[in-house]
């Protein structure tokens, strides 16, 4: 197999991480799981954040994880597309508004 | 047109092609399907009664979707005779079955489907047709059929993948989900699936791809709402796993997802579904007589364990069976269960 830094197959082992610590493990497994649960919001709603922060974080696992997951729950290709639509214009805008602090700086330095 | 795997001679148009791949468990490392059920105490896994009579009327279909695990088509020639559908009416005739499920193929297309229904309705039975809803669209002779549904009370069961004419078109083929649409408003008009009306008109959610179904109940919601912009209304829907066999089967092979696939459903194996699973309730019956515990096992053409024509007809004998399994079988019992009505849990 290819060497790469990211490999699929890891996901699925993603749970080992217990094994090396075992208290702190089972706590952040069993609060992600009741993250996910129905509440305040649907369980469909919470993985659509879940996609949109996945791009944002560009974590290629939570991106085919969260996927896969939406299609289970019969989401179609255009909301999750608005999801990563929601992504750039955060990330985009967070990138521009920055533009101030330029601009600032820029009068703050010519006469 | 595509062709049926059988017309291109593919290997997995055979029951033998087919069960060589599902029988090689040891090489994606997944644990027989059997050893898994006798784990939670079924090592003989008997039906609980029978109540629903599940007849294939045979492969012929107007269309040559994807996922098909009959591998019909309109290529396929296979098709049950008026004798064999009288020997089906006197098998059941008095007994406790009260349900009879026609399927295919498209079985409208069988020349005696109308008298089989009639006959079915006559000795007592409820019936339910599973209809693509193109048929009704594919030659003016089928064009009343919502009419002729309505008159016998017949329960229409419908596909419709996805409420989106990409996904749908993509699994069942170019213009089906314009032409389900149509269907689906046809049958509406004539009053399934409309509140106060006795004519139910149920939907088949199977998923585009290699995945699972999700929570059934939320598809039931997205489905009502987005069929609504069409002015469309049914009854339920039954959110069903695609399992391993025939052009799924291929596909997953093909497509080189096999293995990934049979891990989702190995690791989605609910011991609850599993008890619940429709082989446990059903009788099927192929074409040319034969009977099977599921239509799946058809396919497969793994035959009861009883006396297995419907010539010898032996309600006792098919009551205390024992179903035959096989890996495929994983897929009834992934998740929420999956059956010819849906999630078993
Ligand atoms: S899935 Fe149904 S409609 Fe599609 S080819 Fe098979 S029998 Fe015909
Ligand atoms: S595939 Fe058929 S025999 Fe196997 S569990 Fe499902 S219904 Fe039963």
């Amino acid at each position: 197999m290819k060497e790469t830094y990211y490999n699929k197959e890891d996901l699925k082992k993603f749970g080992e991480i217990t094994e090396w610590q075992k208290e702190l493990g089972d706590k952040f497994f069993d609060y992600y799981n009741s993250v996910f649960k129905e509440g305040a919001l649907t369980a469909r709603e919470k993985s659509l954040i879940a996609l949109a922060v996945s791009h944002a974080v560009q974590c290629p696992y939570c991106i085919d994880a969260y996927t896969t997951d939406l299609l289970k729950k019969g989401v179609d290709e255009e909301q999750m597309m608005e999801a990563v639509h929601v992504t750039a214009a955060i990330k985009g805008g967070a990138a521009l508004v920055h533009g101030v602090q330029m601009m600032n700086q820029v009068n703050d330095k010519l006469m | 047109m595509l062709k049926s795997l059988k017309r291109q001679n593919h290997k997995l148009s055979s029951p033998e092609g087919q069960i060589e791949v599902l029988d090689d468990a040891e090489s994606i490392n997944i644990p027989s399907f059997e050893d898994k059920m006798a784990d939670i105490g079924f090592s003989q896994f008997k039906p609980t009664g029978i109540e629903i009579f599940q007849v294939n009327v045979g492969k012929m279909c107007n269309q040559v979707c994807a996922h098909c695990h009959v591998d019909a088509g309109p290529d396929r020639k296979e098709i049950m005779t008026k004798e064999t559908m009288q020997q089906c009416l006197d098998a059941i005739e008095g007994t406790d079955i009260k349900i009879v499920d026609l399927t295919g193929g498209a079985p409208e297309m069988n020349p005696h489907f109308r008298w089989f229904v009639e006959e079915l309705r006559a000795i007592g039975k409820d019936v339910i047709v599973r209809c693509n809803l193109t048929i009704i669209l594919a030659n003016p002779k089928y064009n009343d059929l919502p009419e002729f549904f309505k008159k016998h009370k017949v329960n229409v069961v419908s596909s419709l993948p996805y409420f989106t004419a990409k996904r749908t078109d993509a699994q069942r083929g170019d213009g089906v989900f314009d032409k389900s649409i149509k269907a689906l408003q046809m049958l509406n008009a004539v009053g399934y699936g409309k509140e106060g009306t006795d004519l139910k008109l149920d939907l088949v959610y199977n998923p585009a791809g290699a995945f699972l179904p999700g929570d059934q109940e939320t598809l039931t919601a997205q489905f009502k709402r987005k069929l609504l912009e069409y002015d469309i209304e049914f009854n339920d829907l039954f959110a069903i796993t695609n399992l391993p066999v025939s052009r799924f089967l291929e596909y997953l092979v093909k497509t080189e997802k096999y293995e990934d696939y049979m891990h989702e459903l190995v690791n989605a194996f609910n011991p609850a579904a599993a008890a619940g699973v429709m082989c446990r309730n059903t009788l099927s019956v192929s074409w040319d007589g034969y009977l099977y515990d599921c239509d799946f096992n058809q396919m497969l053409e793994l035959k009861v364990n009883a006396p297995s024509h419907i010539s010898e007809f032996d309600l006792k004998a098919l009551s205390n069976r024992e179903i035959i399994l096989n890996q495929h079988c994983y897929g009834c019992t992934a998740g929420a269960g999956s059956s010819c009505g849906g999630a078993t849990t």
